[in-house]
């Protein structure tokens, strides 16, 4: 028996998946030391308003309007970024399992009702639906968060539904009804793991998505205030967009490559796990 | 002397005008094989699905007749009970060794998973059950194959491990739904020597299910022809081979391809038109419109099964 290379190794093949986990890391380690290298944290006045990037030492990136360490700003930010990133694209994937599994398995009124339910939810356009939720509820990063869930769950319940259709007919399902398993630990054990690879690329998609909507929403002033996002940051340097446009390139940048890292390692884990892009 | 499984006038019904299966009724007899024949669609695997109670919520509830085991019927016992009998007393062996197992767990996991469902057993013992039950099915170093998932086998080794689970609780009687279609030619023969082997060995029942007349002359003793749902014809294989009574049967034997492989020129015989859809069904003899024996009497009264010197046969103008 020829020995199969591993997922992981398959993953790394791709100069892709290489480039996104590595612009990725670097995001996630800023987040991470943000506490340390600027202790005062991200909106104290270090220097003169609108210095431009390399304008004195010690400020790459320059200061806004405010004085404060644009550099400081984007580190601070990236937290923000990644956690509505992940923690919404969490949600979503357990809501939209949870719907996808039980439509698809059970079928019938259940399956009528969540899909109608989901379809109901896609046809309204996503980021105006998290701007009105976050309007009605009043700003904060844990409504961000519910907010883009909401809009972002359909996805994944229609991809598990359609998973789960096409395997609660195979015959070993059929084998687990008859020895008597119980139909949650059918759908736990048996068939989740089957449909693990398409969520999680799918999932990726949604990481990406969510740090934009997030994007969107600061930007417009949406976003938590007491939370420094690149959003906000945007959002901040609009007024002086002509004369100092840097203040709203900077973090602009940032959640360019971000989205894009993250899009390289979707591209890389689909080919990866689904078998029948392998060996191309 | 009660047969090991009597099924006794099954109907399964999609709605009120369109029966599926009508009137079925067979018996298989401890250490006995029977066939049951058929082309797609008589109703040959819904029967089967019956047994197992594994029928869509839908068509459970136009079902009728009675499915006794050992003289108990299936169709009355509460779900917990039935949860001893099937699986465990009853296993099943399906057509698709490819979606028969679990493509994301080790087929060791998966025979431990039958075993530990009808009896306590701790993951050593049912390791070790596996390791048995797979050189039972004669698959070749067994130990090691244990932490292999299902797409490390070729397809007669996967089906190999299907027949395996189906063998694990002891069951007495075995249904083989197409257990060779999805195979090889090679691979099918290996699969049947080993479905002989294993009837041989622990006088197990077996209902083989099958469209193909050489794997029923091979491992069957008794046979059932269905035809759009009802039973045609039923006696011995070697009754029936010799001499079909049922035009139909007679038609599915001609249809067979005989002779050498030089080419005579002939061509095969067929049985012209189709099956009658469900909905669509004649008032008189099903085989009817497809018959070449076919009499006015066919065309107005639909024939009862004559019983008959140990065979019977649904038709008012039997060959012979």
């Amino acid at each position: 028996m020829t020995a199969t290379p591993s997922k992981l190794r398959l993953f790394l093949r791709r100069p892709s998946g290489i480039m996104g986990l590595a612009l990725l890391a670097a995001i996630a380690a800023m987040a991470l030391v943000a506490g340390y290298v600027f202790p005062e944290g991200p909106t104290r006045m270090v220097s003169r308003p609108l210095l431009w990037p390399g304008e004195r030492p010690g400020l790459p990136f320059g200061t806004d309007r405010m004085g404060s360490d644009i550099m400081a700003g984007i580190m601070y930010g990236a937290r923000a970024s990644i956690l509505v990133g992940l923690a919404a694209a969490a949600v979503s994937i357990v809501v939209g399992t949870l719907v996808g599994a039980v439509s698809g398995y059970y079928r019938g009124w259940a399956d009528d009702v969540l899909m109608r339910v989901t379809d109901a939810v896609q046809t309204i356009p996503s980021f105006l639906a998290a701007v009105v939720i976050v309007g009605v509820i009043g700003p904060s990063l844990t409504t961000v968060i519910i907010s883009i869930s909401i809009v972002s769950w359909p996805i994944i319940a229609r991809l598990v539904r359609a998973e789960f259709l096409r395997l609660r007919n195979y015959d070993f399902v059929h084998s687990c009804r008859i020895i008597g398993m119980s139909d949650a630990r059918i759908i736990l054990t048996q068939i989740l793991p089957n449909c693990l690879s398409s969520i999680v690329v799918a999932s990726s998609v949604l990481v990406a998505t969510a740090i934009i909507v997030e994007a969107g929403l600061s930007f417009l002033g949406l976003g938590d205030p007491n939370v420094i996002s690149w959003g906000s940051m945007i959002g901040a340097g609009r007024s002086v967009l002509r004369a100092a446009w840097y203040i709203t390139l900077i973090p602009a940048g940032f959640v360019v490559v971000t989205v894009l890292s993250i899009n390289l390692i979707g591209d890389a884990l689909n080919d990866a796990l689904n078998p029948r892009l392998r060996e191309r | 002397m009660t047969a090991l499984l009597g099924v006794q006038n099954l109907s399964i019904a999609a709605g009120p005008k369109a029966p599926l299966v009508e009137d079925v009724s067979f018996a298989i007899g401890k250490g006995e094989a029977l066939a049951v024949v058929g082309e797609s669609g008589c109703g040959k695997s819904l029967t089967s699905l019956a047994i197992m109670g594994l029928l869509p919520s839908n068509l459970k509830r136009m079902t009728a007749g009675r499915i006794l085991f050992q003289g108990e019927d299936l169709m009355t016992k509460p779900q917990r009970a039935l949860q001893a009998i099937r699986g465990n007393r009853i296993g099943m062996i399906f057509q698709d060794p490819l979606t028969a197992l679990n493509p994301v767990m080790t087929i060791g996991a998966q025979i431990a998973e039958v075993l530990q469902a009808h009896r306590p057993m701790d993951r050593a013992a049912a390791r070790a059950r596996a390791v048995e039950l797979l050189d039972m099915v004669r698959i070749p170093h067994a130990a090691e194959r244990l932490d292999d998932y299902p797409h490390q086998l070729s397809g007669g080794m996967r089906q190999r491990v299907v027949i395996a689970m189906a063998m694990a609780c002891g069951p007495e009687l075995i249904i083989a739904d197409e257990p060779t279609t999805a195979l090889d030619v090679t691979i099918q023969a290996q699969i049947l020597d080993l479905l002989v082997e294993l009837r041989a060995r622990s006088d197990l029942s077996l209902m083989l299910i099958t469209h193909d007349l050489g794997v029923v002359t091979r491992v069957a003793e008794r046979m059932i022809v269905m035809y759009a749902g009802t039973v045609v014809e039923s006696g011995t294989v070697a009754q029936i081979m010799q001499a079909p009574r049922h035009p139909y049967t007679a038609g599915l034997m001609a249809a067979r391809p005989h002779g050498s492989f030089r080419l005579t020129g002939e061509r095969l015989t067929d049985i012209p038109g189709t099956v009658p859809a469900p909905t669509k069904r004649p008032p008189g003899c099903l085989f009817e419109p497809r018959c070449p024996r076919a009499g006015d009497l066919c065309r107005t009264t639909r024939p009862d099964l004559t019983a008959e010197g140990g065979r019977a046969y649904r038709c008012h103008f039997p060959i012979g």
